[in-house]
């Protein structure tokens, strides 16, 4: 149907970084504040991560790109851009990348616009990586998918909505950790989940934001960048969809023909719940730990609005060394205190003095 | 604190940038522009690496109306693996989970954001090292 995207220059990944803060706080938790006995068996998650009181998008960026440079062991200002996908960007005006550029010694020869695309910003920001490197434009550039996400309180999404992301330094494909094959973007118009200006909380539109919304996007993203590569589910060892649940992403595997094998891997929202812009890649970084050189990866994230971007990669020899420069994505997970609804409550703003 | 202030300071809180001395090699931070050594003008910008050990810590429970809403927080004196001694505060880590002599590392946190108009300020505090496998 449509040519895939791929850019003139090959490119890749030379430096991935994960962060994930270190609180949590259990679905029973919530639901028993919000809904007693009436809990039962079909809370979407076991818990999710919660930011500490100092945290937001910008301090988990600098973060996740501190682990991103170490594993990419080049020199910061020759990163000539820096894109942050979220949708909790501390300011409404004032881009979080100029913050987190400062910080990370890239500045001032960059761009640093922020992305946003609800739960796919931060494949946005990947996408206009790739094409800013492959073209040579640049010799790297940053991409970032961070979010605090924030549901009203008592509503289902205040179960998922978590904090999280990963960092990646996209680079010339002969210094690259995993080498770009091709990658495809689909949107359409979907208002399946929004936010106005001035309000604090998202809207979602209940059960249309599954068949239409989620399973449509990615299910077209993914087949058109299969077709166009021309692979099959076989040919990838791992997959990271976007991970709104623990429902949603095994079920979009399994109908797009991978398995359990191929997918658990980099499925971490049953531990930490829905990171938002960080959701997807955030679990790709958790196949990269685990990955060996030739094999290959499909990423595909998923953002209301609606739309999704899907990626193929091929892991190379380089991604040996680099793994261990950096903490991994299971370590974060790993790592965590569970804080109960009131320290949670007071920390997130949701009640205040 | 004032914009101009904190826009003065950024390489500060945001990266531990403070002074190396030319002549006798003397660290320095906050950054000097005299050496307190040897007396030189010769000081240049140095990037602290981040790394240290806590000499001594406290609780704080009274503070100025800024950091009201973070209290009870952690205040620590780290000595650098340079050999200068500062102060900051201790995150991601409870009082009980803190020694004298532990390993922390510098990150960027949020200090305090200037009421819900204002901007938000950044600079360094430290945590336990972040091991990693
Ligand atoms: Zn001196």
């Amino acid at each position: 149907m449509n040519d895939i995207l791929r850019p003139i220059k090959s490119v890749g990944i030379v430096g991935y970084g994960a962060y994930v803060p270190r609180y949590r706080i259990k679905a029973s938790e919530i639901s028993r504040v919000w809904r007693g006995e009436q809990d039962g068996n079909h809370l979407p998650i076991k818990q999710k991560s919660v930011p500490g009181p100092d945290e937001d998008t910008i301090t988990m960026s600098i973060e996740a790109g501190k682990n991103a440079l170490k594993r990419a062991a080049i020199n910061p200002k020759k990163i000539r851009a820096l894109w942050i996908g979220s949708e909790s960007h501390p300011y409404a005006v004032k881009p979080s990348g100029t913050v987190v550029a400062q910080a990370l010694d890239i500045f001032p020869a960059n761009t640093s616009g922020d992305m946003e695309f609800a739960c796919k910003a931060g494949t946005e920001a990947m996408q206009a990586a790739l094409g800013y490197v492959g073209s040579g434009m640049a010799q790297y550039a940053m991409a970032v998918g961070m979010d605090t996400a924030q549901g009203r309180p008592g509503d289902a999404l205040e179960y998922t909505a978590a904090a999280g992301g990963a960092a990646f330094i996209i680079g010339p494909a002969s210094e690259a950790l995993a080498e770009l094959e091709g990658a495809f973007s689909y949107v359409t118009d979907t208002p399946d989940f929004f936010r106005r200006n001035y309000e604090k909380y998202p809207q979602h539109g209940n059960r249309f934001t599954g068949d239409p919304a989620y399973f449509h996007h990615i299910r077209a993203a993914v087949q058109t960048l299969m077709e166009g590569l021309n692979l099959k589910p076989s040919n990838f060892k791992y997959i990271s969809f976007h991970q709104p649940n623990s429902k949603f992403p095994r079920k979009m595997a399994e109908e797009l023909g991978f398995t359990k094998e191929q997918y658990t891997t980099g499925l971490l929202s049953p531990l930490i719940g829905n990171v938002y812009a960080g959701s997807s890649i955030l679990g790709f970084t958790a196949t990269l730990d685990a990955a060996q050189p030739g094999d290959r990866i499909l990423l595909a994230s998923f953002g209301s609005g609606a739309g999704s971007d899907a990626f193929s990669f091929v892991v190379t020899e380089r991604l040996l060394q680099a793994k261990a420069k950096a903490p991994s994505t299971r370590w974060y997970i790993q790592r965590e205190t569970v804080v109960d609804y009131t320290t949670y409550a007071r920390w997130r703003g949701k009640i205040r003095k | 604190m004032d914009i101009p202030r904190y826009w003065r300071l950024k390489d500060q809180r945001y990266r531990l940038q403070g002074t190396v001395c030319e002549d006798c090699g003397h660290y320095s931070f906050p950054p000097r522009l005299v050496c307190p050594n040897c007396k030189s003008k010769r000081q240049k910008p140095f990037a602290f690496s981040g790394k240290g050990t806590v000499f001594s810590f406290t609780t704080i429970y009274q503070t100025i109306e800024r950091y009201q809403d973070q209290v009870p927080y952690l205040v620590a004196l780290i000595d650098l693996e340079e050999g200068v001694r500062i102060t900051a505060q201790l995150t991601d880590v409870d009082s009980d989970e803190v020694e004298i002599g532990m390993p922390v590392e510098m990150v960027v946190r949020k200090f305090y954001a200037d009421g819900d108009n204002g901007p938000i300020f950044y600079g360094y505090k430290f945590r336990p090292i972040a091991t990693g496998s």
